[in-house]
């Protein structure tokens, strides 16, 4: 892994060089994301899928602009606000236009912020900001801003999805919501009140409550009060080691019933619920593996298996941000002028590698997909999380999510 | 009702945990008047070392060795670092601990990795020992509760009971008179720092499989042990007990009753204000018990300190 | 370290001056040749820290209290910055960016006078414990108190809010970088004033012997209570800058591990002199950021680094430097520089060979599956060969072997470098 990790050494390390010009023949996108510290082993699969995809999805297909090659070069932010921002200032003194990044929506609220005043301040080394998994809704509505892209479906798309599937199962009558104590939690939980209130006012929310992030020791008392509450059903957005503590100790202590979540798949998660999950997790998300949409997925799939053989294909969204943006900087003719590329991934619709389609809502930059309810399980599995043999299965599937819902987004657009 | 057993069972387990890691510490409190700041990272180190034998030899073998290891590396701390450091005083002992800490963290995902290890319950107690109303208390639990009582009566047989107790408790208070009588001294020390250290791997062993076996396993529990033996009063086993106890209650009760600020503020006749969108104390009225539950022991350590500085059961100052 | 005579010195002497105006103009000097934005980014992060390790400073060195909670004056201090520059913006308030970190420094001392009004009390591991805790109570705090902390996301601003400020808008990093190291000069220069004042001093007699001081007529309770308030004020000064500079704040700037990287900076530099935090905080902003891009177990070497400056050399990297004061002025520090080759030329090899090793086993136990190939120091090979790893082994021993066998020789040359021409050598 060292090997493959580039860091962005360059500016930093000779400090004096001053900012390299970005003539190189790569188009170079920084990926910032944990690469150390409790969510590493997160932070450096999404890595391998991101060198995948650009190796085979744009390099191997002869790149882009007649020629060049898409280049993923990595920085660690410890997943602290305050670090990404610090490697944000040496990608972008490399030269680098493209930043991906994904995990938290703290440092996502950062990272956007940051760069919108970059963007302002130096209009002649823009960047553009490509979210492929911060899901906290405000960032495509109160804090959007033209320079940000989320692919992944945000929490309100994602609960919409999930409240379809829930409102159709009778069984349900009592719903227990749990999550972490911030934006994300929260969004999830009141998006979980309202959605339910709506389709299904019978259930009752017989527990509504936040947790402190990453310092819960022992989840048994939340599971006892879960159990006791006598819910059918529980609604969570945790997610790493929090999804995993809150789901084992809640299914050891008796609870039965469905649990749906947003994160509990891959990263060590499946291989560490194995038998215990099956039939109770749920779980929320784009791209399915099981059943694969094509051959091509497949292949995709296997030839990445066989390159990185403890990795996980399990965020398809990936693959859609490398080809989406490939193909904006095919049709804006340039990779430089980012607001040209920017105005291009506005309203462009793709197929999706993983089946339908992507299309990227101009009003506030959140991409619109099939969202997919899955079951956590080894029946019909063909490709598995964790080398486990278990894996995620879909039982229900929403076309085009949430395409018409509203969005307080007011763009500025440069 | 029934809740409240369930709650009590669970709160148990826990506060027995919290006193197997507080009863060495104190321990060691009392013999070098310096509190191990790396004390957690042994519980640590336990819960590794245990999860490695237990891969070949299986879980009850990691029992048994874990601990033996853990408390060989305590003693050569002891010997070949504490001891240097004693020389220049009590604040460069406290960082030594603290950067030891830092060190063990770093060195286990060295060896180890950052992730969680599938560490896991035996087979033989994976199974639901009763219920109560719905709830079931898995025979581990009772498992761990067993333990830590069997230890616990152990250690105070031992001290109180034996003639190599009986220098140890000499040794704490009198050293230069015990070595004059011929006991060599360093080396109680060094035992006792053994000691201690290993009843911190037992803990990382019983606790690893259920509490998950990851690097930051040391920091989270770390500082909750320190005000385990603060409150309790630094030095004394009752206190470690009692503090330890009632952490675990305490912090299981708060977090399985959603006892609301809301409600207190009202019941002690607040008014509540109609717009709270821009008051600054907006935040008060809706704190809940759980969300607090992790930060009442910090509370009640802040508060014994200044009020009673020695602890519940110390006899001296921190 | 001017002259310890019993009579007081006069508050500014040329030799005293000297290294200050040095310090400054090299300050300013060092723009020009590091250009990069980046390069700005970490001397300002630099900055930022010798600010907070000086602050942290007057209380570990200077009054002996040990807190395991002092990012917490920091972090409110720039967390009240913020809030300033949003209020600021929010209702056109003629108050120019420059001095906002006024606000943060007062704020910072307003919490430092609530805390510590019962935290000195006690000196030791009362103290200790009760910084421990209050840091706790309060970093738990930012996640529950949104209003003022903003939750998980922190609160964020924007620096460019004012007037410009004799033509400058701060939109670039240069002119931050201006604007904090003004603030560095200048409260590096009142926390050493502040140390050689009657209460400054008397924080250091309050450290080494509390009865004594007592027996003087000082209260030891206020003087720890004012060394601590001023502590609050400049490492709330550090929290404003980090609000210009980065423009937002979390719950990290307040959190255990903040706290505990400080007293490592801080010890690292070494506790004994004015100095010491400054080298601290350079030394590890520079394997932060430098070495943390070229090794990933980076954290490890530091942590070595750490405990064997505790037991070994417990001044710090300072303590080693002024250890040569005396050869200096005896005029003997040339008969070291042979033997210091001799030494510690094997004792780098050593090092490097050791590091080699780890960084040789750490890749093969981590490295993905198949990827054997590493590069080391310009070299590439297979990780999994075992030529490279016993390389590095020989490398290890060599090293450890001459610079034991030039131990005694080194010892010697000390000894005689320090020993006074005539006396009994």
């Amino acid at each position: 892994m060292r090997k493959s990790i580039k860091f962005g050494l360059g500016a930093a390390l000779a400090l004096s060089l001053g900012a390299s010009a970005a003539l190189a023949e790569n188009i170079k996108i920084a990926f910032i994301d944990p690469l150390s510290g409790p969510f590493a082993s997160t932070g450096s699969n999404g890595l391998s899928q991101y060198e995948f995809a650009a190796e085979t999805l744009v390099n191997e297909k002869g790149g882009v602009l007649g020629g060049q090659k898409f280049e993923i070069v990595a920085f660690d932010n410890k997943i602290s606000p305050k670090e990404s921002l610090i490697q944000l200032q040496v990608a972008i003194d490399q030269g680098i236009r493209y930043v991906v990044q994904g995990n938290s929506s703290g440092v996502a609220h950062a990272l956007t912020e940051a760069i919108e005043k970059h963007n302002k301040r130096n209009p002649d080394n823009r960047v553009l900001y490509l979210n492929y998994s911060a899901v906290d809704p405000a960032l495509t509505n109160e804090n959007c801003n033209f320079w940000h892209f989320r692919f992944d479906a945000n929490a309100d798309i994602k609960m919409d999805a999930l409240t379809d599937v829930i409102a159709q199962n009778d069984a349900i009558k009592k719903v227990y919501i749990i999550g972490q104590d911030y934006s994300f939690g929260k969004a999830v939980a009141s998006a979980a009140v309202s959605m339910l209130g709506e389709k299904r006012p019978d259930i009752e929310i017989v527990g509504n409550e936040l947790h402190p992030i990453g310092k819960v020791k022992d989840f048994t008392p939340y599971a006892r009060k879960i159990v006791s509450s006598g819910a059918d059903a529980v609604i969570t957005g945790n997610w790493g080691s929090d999804m995993l503590g809150l789901g084992k100790s809640v299914l050891e202590n008796g609870f039965t019933g469905p649990i749906y979540t947003y994160y509990a798949a891959a990263d060590g998660i499946t291989a560490a619920f194995g038998e215990t999950g099956k039939g109770s997790l749920r779980l929320v998300s784009e791209g399915p593996l099981n059943p694969i949409a094509s051959d091509r997925a497949a292949d995709y799939v296997t030839a990445f298996k066989a390159k990185y053989p403890d990795g996980n294909v399990s965020q398809a969204r990936i693959t859609n941000l490398i080809e989406m943006l490939a193909k904006a900087i095919d049709q804006a003719g340039t990779a430089t002028d980012v607001v040209a590329v920017g105005k291009a991934l506005e309203g462009m619709e793709i197929d999706s590698l993983w089946g339908g389609k992507i299309l990227m809502r101009p009003q506030d930059h959140q991409a619109i997909q099939n969202v997919h309810v899955f079951a956590h399980t080894d029946e019909g599995v063909q490709f598995d999380y964790d080398n486990s043999g278990y894996g995620m299965v879909v039982e229900n599937s929403v076309e085009m999510a949430s395409a018409d819902s509203e969005t307080t987004c007011k763009m500025k657009r440069p | 009702m029934d809740l409240i057993l369930v709650n009590l069972i669970d709160g148990l387990v826990t506060g027995l945990l919290l006193f197997m890691l507080s009863a060495g510490l104190t321990l060691i409190f009392s013999m070098m008047g310096v509190l191990n700041f790396a004390h957690a990272s042994f519980y640590m180190l336990g819960a590794y070392f245990a999860y490695q034998v237990s891969l070949f030899l299986g879980f009850w073998m990691g029992l048994l060795v874990a601990p033996v290891i853990v408390g060989i590396l305590g003693a050569g701390v002891e010997r070949y670092g504490l001891r240097r450091v004693h020389q220049y005083g009590h604040v460069p002992e406290l960082i030594f601990t603290f950067g030891l800490a830092l060190l063990i963290e770093e060195v286990v995902q060295f060896i180890w990795g950052k992730d969680q290890m599938p560490y896991a319950v035996p087979e033989i107690l994976q199974f639901t020992a009763f219920s109560i109303a719905g709830n079931s208390i898995p025979a581990y639990k009772i498992f761990m509760i067993f333990i830590s009582v069997a230890i616990f009566i152990t250690l105070l047989y031992v001290l109180t009971r034996t003639r190599v107790g009986m220098i140890i408790q000499a040794a704490l208070s009198y050293p230069r008179t015990v070595e004059a009588l011929g006991h060599n001294v360093p080396l109680v020390f060094m035992g006792v720092f053994g000691v201690g250290t290993a009843l911190a791997g037992v803990a990382g062993v019983i606790a690893g499989p259920v509490l998950a076996t990851f690097p930051g396993m040391a920091v989270v529990l770390g500082s909750i042990v320190f005000v385990t033996i603060v409150i309790g009063g630094l030095g004394s086993l009752w206190g470690a007990l009692v503090a330890s106890l009632l952490i675990g209650w305490i912090t299981t009760f708060a977090k399985s009753y959603n006892v609301r600020m809301e409600d207190i503020l009202t019941g002690l006749g607040v008014q509540k204000p109609v717009d709270m969108s821009e008051s600054l104390i907006r935040d008060l009225w809706t704190i809940t018990s759980p969300q607090i539950a992790d930060i009442l022991p910090y509370l009640l350590m802040v508060l014994i300190l200044v009020f009673r500085p020695y602890g519940l059961f110390g006899k001296r100052d921190a | 370290m001017t002259t310890q005579s019993l009579t007081r010195p006069p508050l500014v002497t040329l030799s005293g001056a000297l290294p200050w105006v040095i310090a400054t103009l090299f300050l300013l000097a060092m723009p020009q040749i590091f250009t990069s934005n980046s390069a700005l980014t970490i001397m300002n992060q630099m900055a930022i820290t010798i600010v907070f390790a000086l602050a942290y400073n007057m209380l570990l060195g200077q009054g002996g209290m040990l807190s395991f909670g002092h990012a917490v004056y920091m972090g409110m201090g720039g967390f009240m910055c913020v809030h300033v520059m949003n209020y600021v913006e929010d209702y056109s308030l003629p108050i120019p960016l420059p001095v906002l970190p006024v606000f943060g420094g007062l704020f910072g001392m307003g919490v430092a006078l609530i805390v510590g009004s019962f935290s000195t009390r006690k000196a030791g591991t009362v103290f200790a414990m009760i910084s421990l805790g209050v840091g706790e109570l309060i970093a738990a705090c930012s996640v529950i108190v949104v209003a003022f902390f903003g939750g998980e996301e922190g609160v964020s601003g924007d620096r460019t809010y004012g007037l410009p400020v004799f033509g400058t808008e701060f939109l670039h990093q240069i002119e931050i970088y201006y604007l904090t190291v003004f603030w560095l000069v200048l409260s590096a220069l009142l926390m050493y004033l502040f140390s050689r004042t009657p209460i400054g001093r008397m924080a250091n007699a309050v450290r080494d012997n509390p009865e004594r001081a007592e027996f003087l007529g000082y209260s030891a309770r206020w003087v720890r209570f004012y060394s601590f308030v001023a502590s609050g004020f400049f490492a709330g000064i550090a929290g404003g800058l980090f609000a210009i500079n980065y423009e937002i704040l979390t719950e990290e700037n307040l959190n255990l591990a903040t706290s505990g990287s400080i007293l490592l900076v801080t010890f690292l530099g070494g506790v004994g002199f004015f100095f010491g935090p400054i080298i601290g905080a350079i030394v590890f902003t520079l394997l932060q950021t430098v070495l943390s891009l070229q090794t990933e177990i980076w954290q490890l070497y530091l942590g070595i680094l750490f405990l064997a400056t505790v037991m070994y050399f417990p001044g710090g990297l300072a303590g080693v430097l002024m250890m040569h004061a005396l050869p200096i002025r005896l005029g003997k520090a040339g008969l070291l520089v042979v033997p210091y080759l001799r030494t510690l030329l094997p004792a780098a090899l050593c090092i490097l060979g050791l590091a080699g090793a780890l960084e040789i086993l750490f890749h093969i136990r981590h490295a993905a599956l198949g990827d054997s190939e590493m590069t080391l120091f310009w070299v590439t090979f297979d990780s999994h060969a075992p030529l490279p790893l016993i390389a590095a082994i020989v490398a290890v021993a060599v090293g450890f072997w001459l610079a034991r066998r030039s131990a005694p020789e080194l010892a010697e040359a000390w000894h005689k470098a320090n020993t006074p021409d005539g006396g009994a050598a």
